[in-house]
């Protein structure tokens, strides 16, 4: 095993030497006879580059991969090419549609809609108060109870929300972070009321509080705190929950933040390594864990960038997991994603077109070589989408999984000059971003310093400034705009949801035994006073005795402290 | 409080720059468009304070009247505008400070913008609107 700083310097010469190695002389003819003659002809002298900066060359060729020294199949280390040998022939991706919307019973209502209409894995989104660990009844929830998410208080809550919902069939997916362990213990907890083992239970849970620091920016304790749980976590899972992938390690957020793709492979890999070395320093065993790591990436309108990422982060994290964290085989080298398509490339301007724009996506996820995919609502730049909407964007998924025959061979771009070329530009580029956040002391004390904020809010600026000058064109935003804009029919959440919950709660705080929550409350206190403990027991019974999210919440406000962000404007 | 005062006075503000403070004043992080927006008033030659993420409608308004600013650019993506913008509005003009002008942008419906215009916060403008429409909005409602 290579010093940290020096692998990536070694990595990074290496990359730079097999491109040193490239011979073009049939190309530089080619250019030169060819090409530069018909430039003049067509007065064509315009230069192109990807979302990363990547320079587009007007054409490709077997010179620009011949030094590759990548000629794995699919299923084969470093597993560029997918991590299944036969892909979508053995199992097709999980169509995944996230929702969730005011009270638990309307999300309960839309989850059982969509395994009505198809669906084949469950994922949830949660409200704005439920994701920082605000009660519905807290003055800082006025207005937001059950508007972005469903809204979850208590264990009550999700015993409503899985109701009737067999929990030992689906695998369930909750992008939850800063609550992830309270989700996580409730989930578990109507599990065992039901008789379920916690053995069987499927599912993810997101818990990636590292690029909530970086991007999404929804924590509710300082960094070094989230991860002590997030380790306790790790330790819970692997013992009791073996089936249940525990962190969802996310891009997405960090690309909808405004960062490119190389942004969002690196930094999202370099999050992947820092969770391997929390569960390594932890004790745990490495082939044991790190297959419960699995990846969440965005898909963004670039359409061959996107899956040059895809390729480029499965190579990137088996060989570094290999060679530097000393990973011999075993499924932990195979990187397994989630996709969804991209929320910041859709419009409010004429949003049917929004149809087009995630289908592409979608397709670029799935040549990729994604294991599920949620498929964004053409309505979305409004509001949360409505049934019809997600219906359209369901069936999207279908269209390319049922009509295209784009699943039938593996990796079916792969050897395609171009995409070996971009796969081969953004390894590079993430080893060049490792090594600098290894210099800044890695990814916490780079989010400590702002400079992963810093470097996102710089790169979404430059490309809003390029669709403001017209270099970059959004179709109904600067170009071909219309006049009058189509009217659609949005989904209205109103402030009933937050009435119900608020009762709810109240009626809770009467009925259940409050010396219990009490007592299970000062364990908690203990639990998370001793770093040398494992926090998720105690957990699990104040979800148990009914205390509210909140009041766990608390318990570590008030033992961590809150976090302030490092200045970033 | 010698700042307020200043805002009482009135007549500095032919002299300065735009003081600008922006602002999500709510559970919401989403701040990719702050922070753009930030950037773009700044190079517009505003003065431009950026509160931070997670502000109360209170905090805001204390903010406002501290940095003795002209005008507050609110945004919010979580669908709580209509109860967090006028919150805003109404800890201003219980302190007193009914000339900060607000200006409102985010995920806001068609409808909720006659609502939140009757409440006197302006623009409230959606997903896709260029920067310099926001900006030349921000100059007309602060002239004085």
């Amino acid at each position: 095993m290579l010093e940290t700083e020096n692998y990536w310097k070694h990595k990074i010469n290496e990359l730079a030497k097999l491109k040193k190695d490239s011979n073009n002389e049939d190309v530089k003819r080619w250019e030169k006879e060819v090409l530069e003659p018909w430039n003049e002809k067509t007065n064509n002298n315009e230069e192109y580059s990807t979302t990363s900066d990547i320079d587009v060359k007007t054409s490709y060729s077997k010179s620009d991969i011949q030094t590759n020294k990548d000629k794995s199949m699919p299923g084969e280390f470093p597993f560029t090419r997918g991590p299944y040998p036969n892909m979508y022939r053995g199992k097709k991706w999980t169509m995944r549609m996230f929702s969730g919307f005011g009270t638990p019973e309307d999300t309960n209502n839309r989850l059982k809609y969509l395994i009505k209409n198809g669906q084949t894995g469950l994922s949830i989104a949660f409200d704005m108060p439920t994701l920082y660990g605000y009660d519905a009844d807290n003055d800082r929830s006025k207005g937001e109870v059950g508007k972005c998410g469903c809204n979850i208080s208590s264990l009550k809550d999700m015993e409503i929300l899985l109701k009737d919902i067999p929990l030992n069939q689906v695998s369930t997916s909750m992008t939850i972070n800063a609550p992830a362990s309270i989700l996580t213990a409730m989930y578990a907890s109507v599990a065992s009321k039901n008789n379920i083992p916690l053995n069987e239970l499927r599912g993810t849970v997101q818990t990636d509080i590292l690029k909530e620091y970086i991007a999404q920016k929804e924590w509710a304790y300082p960094p070094k705190d989230h991860m002590r749980i997030v380790r306790d976590m790790m330790e819970y899972c692997t013992k009791e929950m073996p089936k249940w992938n525990y962190v969802s390690i996310s891009g997405y957020h960090i690309r909808e933040a405004g960062s490119n793709a190389a942004q969002e492979l690196a930094f999202t890999l370099a999050n992947g390594f820092t969770y391997l070395e929390l569960g390594q320093k932890a004790g745990l065993k490495t082939e044991e864990f790190a297959p419960r790591l699995s990846f969440f990436f965005n898909c963004t309108m670039n359409f061959f960038e996107e899956i040059a990422k895809f390729r480029a982060a499965r190579r990137i994290w088996a060989t570094v997991l290999r060679e530097k964290y000393g990973v011999e085989k075993g499924p932990a080298l195979a990187l397994r994603f989630h996709t969804q398509t991209s929320g910041a490339s859709l419009t409010w301007q004429q949003p049917m077109n929004n149809i087009v724009r995630t289908a592409i996506e979608a397709l670029a996820g799935v040549l990729g070589g994604t294991q599920s995919l949620h498929t964004n609502s053409f309505d979305e730049a409004w509001a949360l989408p409505t049934e019809q909407a997600v219906k359209v964007a369901l069936r999207t998924q279908q269209i390319i999984a049922e009509e295209t025959g784009v699943i039938q061979s593996a990796d079916p771009l792969g050897g395609s000059y171009y995409l070996e070329h971009l796969t081969n530009e953004l390894e590079e580029k993430a080893y060049r971003y490792f090594e600098k956040i290894d210099s800044l002391g890695g990814v916490i004390s780079a989010i400590e310093k702002g400079y992963l904020q810093k470097e996102i809010a710089e790169t979404a600026y430059q490309s809003q400034l390029a669709i403001e000058k017209e270099k970059e064109v959004v179709v109904g935003v600067n170009k071909y705009t219309e006049e009058e804009e189509d009217k659609i029919e949005i989904l209205k959440v109103d402030d009933e949801a937050q009435k119900i919950q608020v009762n709810r709660l109240k009626q809770l705080k009467k009925d259940r035994d409050n010396n219990k929550v009490k007592e299970a409350l000062d364990n908690l206190r203990k639990a998370y006073e001793n770093n040398d403990k494992n926090c998720m027991y105690e957990t699990i019974k104040a979800v148990q005795a009914y205390a509210t999210l909140q009041e766990i919440v608390d318990v570590g406000r008030d033992v961590f402290g809150e976090w302030k962000e490092p200045q970033i404007f | 409080m010698e700042r307020t005062s200043n805002i009482l006075n009135g007549n500095h503000k032919m002299s300065r720059k735009i003081r600008i403070l922006v602002a999500k004043p709510g559970l919401d992080a989403h701040d990719r468009g702050v922070l753009v927006l930030c950037r773009a008033f700044r190079d517009a030659g505003m003065e431009v304070i950026y509160s931070g993420l997670l502000p109360t409608p209170e905090q805001v308004a204390s903010i406002a009247i501290d940095e003795d600013v002209d005008a507050i650019a609110l945004s919010l993506h979580n669908g709580a505008h209509l109860t967090a913008f006028p919150e805003v509005k109404k800890y201003l003009e219980e302190k007193g400070a009914n000339e900060i002008a607000i200006i409102g942008g985010g995920i806001i419906p068609e409808e909720d913008k006659e609502e939140l215009e009757k409440n006197g916060i302006t623009g409230n403008f959606g997903p896709g609107t260029s920067m310099d429409t926001i900006i030349e909005h921000i100059k007309k409602v602060t002239k004085k």
